[in-house]
């Protein structure tokens, strides 16, 4: 085990060098640059430049510099916790991410565990009572919740919390607390905000794990082992959740890494309509306004955050399922 | 000599034969589709939906770009079956409307005064358009005669017809799915057959290509892509830029159908009937078109109807953002980029209507997708 994890951690180095490598082609990609941008915006306040003053923020921001060694400046600076800086806010990208790559990852987990949780009850209670109006009831819910595109929902969301309850959405914190030093008080706050973008982004992936649980569990509970334990007169609810469901589970946990992906999309979508101070709002501003090393940084990252998912969720298969046997 | 057959054996003992198991496959996939009736809600709701788009410039009243100076965030227009005398006809009827300046928030109101009914007339002569690409006219579906305009779904912030914008920019939402699912199936099936059949060195690179692109979380990697794309020009039309965006949506679908393609030739490769080709002589290319692909095509119009709806979304969802379909151009999610303030949703709920029509195609493609899923296996329980 300890030897596949390791080999993993190598795989993933390898990956992650080619990770970097995309999104920076990416990200070189849209025609012109920052700097266009820039001296667009400088002349249309009224302000003439000068081809000297052009060449000074070229050399400034290394623009004048070719690809490969513009992007070896910015890789190499990884190690050291250094991704450039970022054009539009004259700020290093290391200050702008962290606290809202912390909340994008902070929401997209617990928005997994709480999906599953909900998943997981309402799957085992549609497949033990299949074809029963509740049954039906959750598989009309199931497709609906599917087919809401999630910034629709956080659209609707805002407006009925701000019509009907006067609630503030597109905070983390309230205002009192913004500031305020860490203190239990303020994770209450945090939870009493939190919970809508994580309603928002759960929806999609509860209908989808409800409905895979619920075929998964159909086919153990067909299995002859199910019938034994029910001949032998075990109480049926112990039939279900120790026999059956810890069988069915096994491809719930396989498909884990595909969930995250999702989950991180929709929560740069769904924190950019809620305009919450994640990841979301900062990506999309840096990409529409070319902000190259800010966006390409937030990319890598996401990157990462999914590479580490993926081997999270094969240790927990192995972990859940001992018939596995890693090499 | 004569010929032996099932028939004339049976005919001689007197028996009939039995027609189980004679049903052909095709007749099984039907079967098993038509049960599922959630399936031809899908499929007939598709079909509808389609139909009406292709007709939009007709249908709707008025030219999608056509702003009404009078009526900015007109809200729908009233219509009404009960004639001037009160009784119910068959005539449909709309009311005049009066611009009024709100004292209190100093923004124009529309009132429709009850007493003044215009009758809605069917084939009115209106703004000009061009139906299918080539079909040039003037006459709408429905309309009023003289100066006051029909709009069933009111008009946006520049006083366009909200209902006209969603028939034009469904034609772009749902032919996003249909173009990029054209473009996954050709680039997964090819990529997944050549890696499947030849393996080795070619097969791991195509894995680790496809593993790398799984590496990034879609939406984020299709924005970054959809940033790259040059602004719209005279040399970059609307109409290039819809074509590099769904490129852009199947660059990352395709790798689910390459991988599940991969692992279905694989298994073909080792099959008595693969054998066979290859032991008389028939080429790769043979093998490959002649003999599996016709076995993974049902496969494969699974995979495709299900990632449909996938697509719309993402569409609609980068538009929404502004990275997707950009003015002149219109779609459902760039309709909803008007929408973005609490505010002016909660004042003009009409803005929110391409929303619906989303969540319908989307569900609409699901029903079929699980439908075909089901049936492409018509011998499962």
């Amino acid at each position: 085990m300890a030897s596949y994890i390791v080999r993993r951690l190598g795989y993933m180095l390898i990956t992650l060098v080619f990770v970097t490598v995309v999104g920076f082609f990416i990200i070189e990609l849209p025609p012109g640059s920052y700097l266009e941008f820039h001296i667009q915006s400088l002349r249309q306040q009224g302000g003439d430049v000068t081809p000297d003053q052009i060449a000074a923020l070229e050399r400034r921001y290394g623009l004048g510099d070719p690809v490969h060694v513009r992007f070896y400046k910015w890789i190499s600076g990884f190690p050291r916790g250094d991704f450039g800086q970022s054009f539009q806010h004259q700020r290093p990208v290391g200050e702008l991410i962290w606290s809202r790559l912390g909340y994008t990852l902070l929401i997209s987990v617990l928005t997994l565990i709480i999906s599953w949780g909900i998943a997981i009850v309402v799957g085992v209670y549609s497949a033990t009572h299949r074809y029963t109006i509740p049954d039906y009831l959750i598989t009309v819910l199931q497709f609906i919740g599917l087919a809401i595109p999630n910034f629709l929902l956080a659209l609707v969301m805002m407006i009925v919390l701000q019509q009907t309850f006067g609630m503030r959405v597109g905070v983390l914190y309230s205002r009192e607390f913004r500031d305020a030093p860490f203190s239990i008080a303020k994770l209450l706050d945090l939870a009493s905000n939190l919970w809508v973008p994580i309603v928002i982004l759960g929806v999609a992936g509860t209908a989808w794990t409800s409905r895979v649980m619920r075929a998964n569990l159909l086919d153990v509970l067909n299995m002859q082992y199910v019938q034994t334990a029910r001949a032998k007169g075990v109480y049926e609810p112990k039939v279900i959740w120790k026999h059956a469901v810890r069988n069915a589970l096994h491809p719930l946990v396989m498909t884990l890494g595909l969930a995250l992906p999702g989950i991180i999309s929709g929560e740069v979508i769904v924190s950019t309509v809620l305009n919450l101070p994640t990841s979301g709002p900062l990506f999309f501003q840096a990409l529409i306004q070319q902000d190259m090393y800010l966006a390409g940084t937030f990319l890598v990252f996401f990157a990462v955050a999914l590479l580490i998912g993926n081997l999270l969720a094969d240790i927990m298969l192995a972990w859940l399922d001992p018939r596995i046997t890693y090499r | 000599m004569t010929d032996i057959t099932v028939e004339k054996i049976a005919a001689e003992a007197g028996e009939e034969i039995s027609t189980v198991g004679e049903i052909p496959q095709s007749k099984l996939i039907w079967m098993r589709f038509s049960r599922n009736k959630l399936a031809l809600v899908g499929g007939v709701g598709l079909i509808i939906m389609y139909i009406i788009v292709a007709l939009g410039p007709f249908i709707a009243s008025n030219h999608f770009r056509n702003q009404n100076q009078d009526y900015l965030y007109g809200p729908p227009t009233p219509v009404t079956f009960r004639g001037a005398d009160g009784r119910l006809g068959l005539r449909p009827y709309t009311y005049e409307y009066i611009t009024r300046l709100d004292q209190e928030s100093f923004k124009f109101v529309f009132d429709f005064d009850r007493d003044t009914r215009l009758p809605l007339e069917f084939f009115v002569r209106g703004d000009e358009y061009e139906l299918l690409g080539f079909i040039e006219s003037n006459v709408h579906l429905v309309g009023v005669q003289g100066e006051q305009r029909f709009y069933p779904l009111g008009t946006d912030a520049l006083g366009r017809d909200v209902f006209a914008r969603l028939l034009v920019g469904g034609q772009v939402s749902l032919t996003v799915g249909l173009v990029g699912v054209a473009l996954t199936i050709i680039l997964g099936s090819v990529m997944g057959t050549i890696s499947g059949y030849f393996g080795g060195a070619v097969d791991d690179v195509m894995q680790r290509v496809i593993e790398l692109i799984l590496s990034f979380p879609t939406v984020p990697l299709w924005a970054a892509l959809a940033a790259a794309l040059p602004p719209i020009s005279r040399s970059f039309t609307a109409i290039h830029r819809f074509f590099l965006i769904t490129v852009i949506l199947s660059l990352v679908n395709w790798t689910g159908l390459a991988r599940q393609l991969r692992g279905k030739v694989m298994g073909y490769a080792e099959s008595d009937f693969v054998m066979a080709a290859l032991a008389v002589g028939a080429s790769d290319a043979r093998i490959i078109f002649v003999h599996m692909m016709p076995n993974a095509s049902s496969h494969i119009i699974v995979v495709a109807a299900l990632a449909i709806p996938g697509m719309i979304l993402g569409e609609t969802a980068l538009s929404f953002l502004g990275l997707g379909i950009l003015p002149p151009a219109v779609s459902w999610g760039s309709m909803l980029t008007q929408a973005q303030a609490v505010p002016v949703v909660i004042e003009h709920p009409w803005l929110m209507t391409p929303g619906i029509a989303v969540v319908l195609a989307v569900l609409f493609y699901s029903f079929l997708g699980d439908a075909l899923r089901d049936a492409a296996d018509p011998y499962s329980i």
